[in-house]
């Protein structure tokens, strides 16, 4: 599978170790080059006034018509949802090429270290492109692709595949190490 | 989250709603399908066995409560998770009365429906659980309508199995009212002659001339009243099983005619001169003590020997009381089908049933829960309902007057009083003594008790 383009379509500058340490944790989580896709283009109708969040569906829909070629994953600062819930960290197609992540709701206020809220958000990262790789959540300990219904829950995992997902993504094209 | 065989019903009439939460729990590895409207979910449900269906309340056509009936109806197993808008709370509770898992406001919680959703696996695998263990138990602890786990029982089961497949004459021995008819019903319907007919019939009560024609009927003017020729029970079991109960109370006469029939395996009606070949199994039965009635000469003894050549023995219940919550789990199950109404049995009229002496065994059983299922207000059947005299009052250990025992003896014998009213339950037991489980069980090994509080067969 060719490179994964790493594009963010966020409102504030992420400065440029969010995006480094995100290229760094995917590369060695997925073993392919992740590059970073500098475009100012966002999606044009993803957002909902109403609740005041941005809708998923519709920025995958718009990454798979105006983004890179191959594997997407897009970040933002914004707000995420989709319509049966409250928020998401991230959603991505399962088994397909487009993914956005979210860091919203990775940092809480009070947070002492602001290192965790990039971990986390990395961890977030590799989990939504794994579903790009076809997985599912698993329920092995520590695996990226627990699910996380709280940023607490992120914390509990670790930053990388179990053996049963990374063969799952070295078999659908990755070189998860 | 394990959701792999978990299949999830999605019914919402938006297309976005479906899509979203499909695509969600889809990613948790459920097998997920959506339906848009009512009438599609419940096509579906006759199609499909679900696990779960979350169903949205207001759609237009057949809303979700007329959902969550149908599925009440066509898979009463599934749990129903109603999703609605804040507006219609009342309605979600509502629901949950009609039997609802549980219900969501739109839009949840992440965690909410993650916590939401195990729960329905970990339920949903307790009932599969629940439901294979029961089928295993009682197909364990069954024997065709015979329902027992004590191993005095079990043994009976095994050789009335053996026995059914032979041809031989069966004795069926037990207290009245311990299904010595059921029994012998049972055998017939697991033997070659199943086919045949399975003719019951006392011989108590009857005059001896009654009992000669009522067996081996009678020729047209025999007798005063015999207007016609007629087929005794021996003809009527042709092929089949006849049942003789209450054999110990036949008189001399008739002790000798059937004892001909037997080794002859012939007969003639009242009044005829006709031989007829007779192809009955016969199974006798009583709660006499033929042993004795040959001793004492009331008895034939070469009779005793021809119907003696299989002998089962059914304990009276009082022997057997672990198998209560089983019989009365077995007579819920019939008064349902007959009632068309499911009572419980409080945990105290369990207990009450329990402490019961059943002199009158399984039938008084029987008869005690109809009689508290059709008394009981409401599901639950309460001690009052079952109209059992109070069990009297009697000093643990109660011995024979004048004869002294050590305290440890009156020990010995609270304790193997106490385990057989529990079934051998330890905790149960240990809670009733007021003493911890350990103590018990050292005390048990002390005494060389079974579980169930009996001493072991020297």
């Amino acid at each position: 599978m060719e490179a994964i383009h790493l594009w963010w379509i966020g409102e504030k500058d992420p400065g440029p170790r969010t995006l480094e340490h995100l290229q760094l944790h995917l590369g060695r989580a997925i073993g392919l080059p992740v590059a970073v896709w500098d475009d100012p283009a966002r999606p044009p109708d993803a957002y909902d006034a109403r609740r005041k969040q941005w809708s998923t569906s519709r920025i995958l829909a718009w990454l798979v018509q105006s983004g890179p070629p191959g594997l997407v994953l897009a970040v933002t600062d914004q707000d995420l949802f989709i319509p049966i819930l409250t928020f998401v960290f991230g959603e991505a197609q399962l088994g397909g090429r487009a993914a956005v992540v979210s860091s919203a709701r990775l940092g809480e206020p009070g947070l002492p270290d602001p290192r965790v809220a990039l971990e986390r958000l990395a961890k977030e990262s590799v989990h939504e492109l794994g579903h790009c790789f076809g997985l599912v959540h698993c329920d092995r300990p520590g695996c990226v692709m627990g699910r996380s219904s709280g940023a607490r829950d992120v914390d509990k995992k670790r930053g990388e595949f179990c053996t049963t997902c990374r063969g799952r993504v070295m078999r659908s094209g990755g070189e998860a190490r | 989250m394990s959701g792999e065989n978990t299949r999830v019903l999605v019914v919402d009439d938006e297309e976005i709603v479906r899509e979203s939460l499909g695509g969600w729990l889809h990613e948790d590895g459920f097998h997920v399908q959506n339906a848009p409207d009512g009438r599609a979910a419940v096509e579906l449900m006759k199609g499909d066995r679900w696990n779960v269906m979350l169903v949205d309340l207001k759609m237009p056509g057949m809303d979700g409560l007329q959902v969550l009936e149908e599925a009440r109806k066509l898979q009463p197993e599934a749990a129903v998770i109603m999703m609605t808008a804040y507006a219609t709370v009342d309605t979600a509770v509502t629901a949950m009365k009609l039997g609802a898992f549980d219900y969501l406001v739109k839009p949840f919680d992440p965690e909410e429906l993650s916590i939401l959703m195990q729960k329905v696996v970990a339920q949903q695998s307790l009932v599969r659980e629940n439901a294979v263990l029961r089928k295993a138990l009682k197909k364990e602890h069954r024997f065709r309508d015979l329902v027992s786990k004590s191993p005095a029982m079990q043994r009976v089961f095994e050789l009335a199995q053996v026995a059914a497949r032979s041809n031989s004459t069966i004795l069926v021995l037990g207290e009245s009212g311990s299904g010595k008819e059921v029994l012998a019903r049972t055998i017939h319907e697991e033997s070659p002659r199943a086919g045949g007919p399975f003719v019951a019939m006392s011989c108590a009560a009857l005059t001896e001339t009654l009992l000669e024609s009522e067996l081996f009927g009678h020729e047209k003017g025999s007798f005063t009243g015999a207007n016609a020729r007629r087929k005794g029970k021996f003809e009527m079991a042709a092929g089949g099983t006849l049942f003789l109960d209450e054999i110990g109370d036949i008189s001399p006469k008739l002790q000798l005619d059937l004892l001909r029939v037997l080794e002859e395996r012939k007969f003639t009606r009242v009044g005829g001169n006709e031989p007829i070949d007779v192809d009955v199994r016969i199974i006798a039965a009583t709660n006499k003590d033929l042993k004795k009635a040959v001793a004492d000469g009331s008895f034939r003894e070469d009779l005793f020997y021809r119907l003696n050549v299989i002998p089962v023995t059914l304990p009276p219940l009082r022997e057997r009381k672990e198998d209560i919550p089983l019989l009365v789990d077995h007579f819920l199950d019939r008064l349902e089908a007959e009632m068309k109404r499911r009572v419980k049995v409080s945990p105290e009229a369990m207990s009450a049933l329990l402490a019961h002496d059943w002199p009158g065994n399984v039938r008084e059983l029987r008869n005690v829960l109809e009689r508290g299922a059709v008394v009981a207000q409401g599901d639950v059947v309460k001690p009052s309902d079952l109209g059992l005299a109070p069990a009297p009052a009697r000093a643990p250990g109660a011995n024979a007057p004048g004869e002294p025992v050590s305290l440890e003896e009156v020990e010995k014998r609270h304790i193997s009083e106490v385990l057989s009213h529990t079934g051998g339950n330890v905790s149960q037991a240990a809670r009733l003594l007021g003493i911890d489980r350990v103590t018990l069980y050292n005390k048990i090994k002390k005494f060389h008790f079974r579980r169930d509080g009996e001493e072991p067969d020297a």
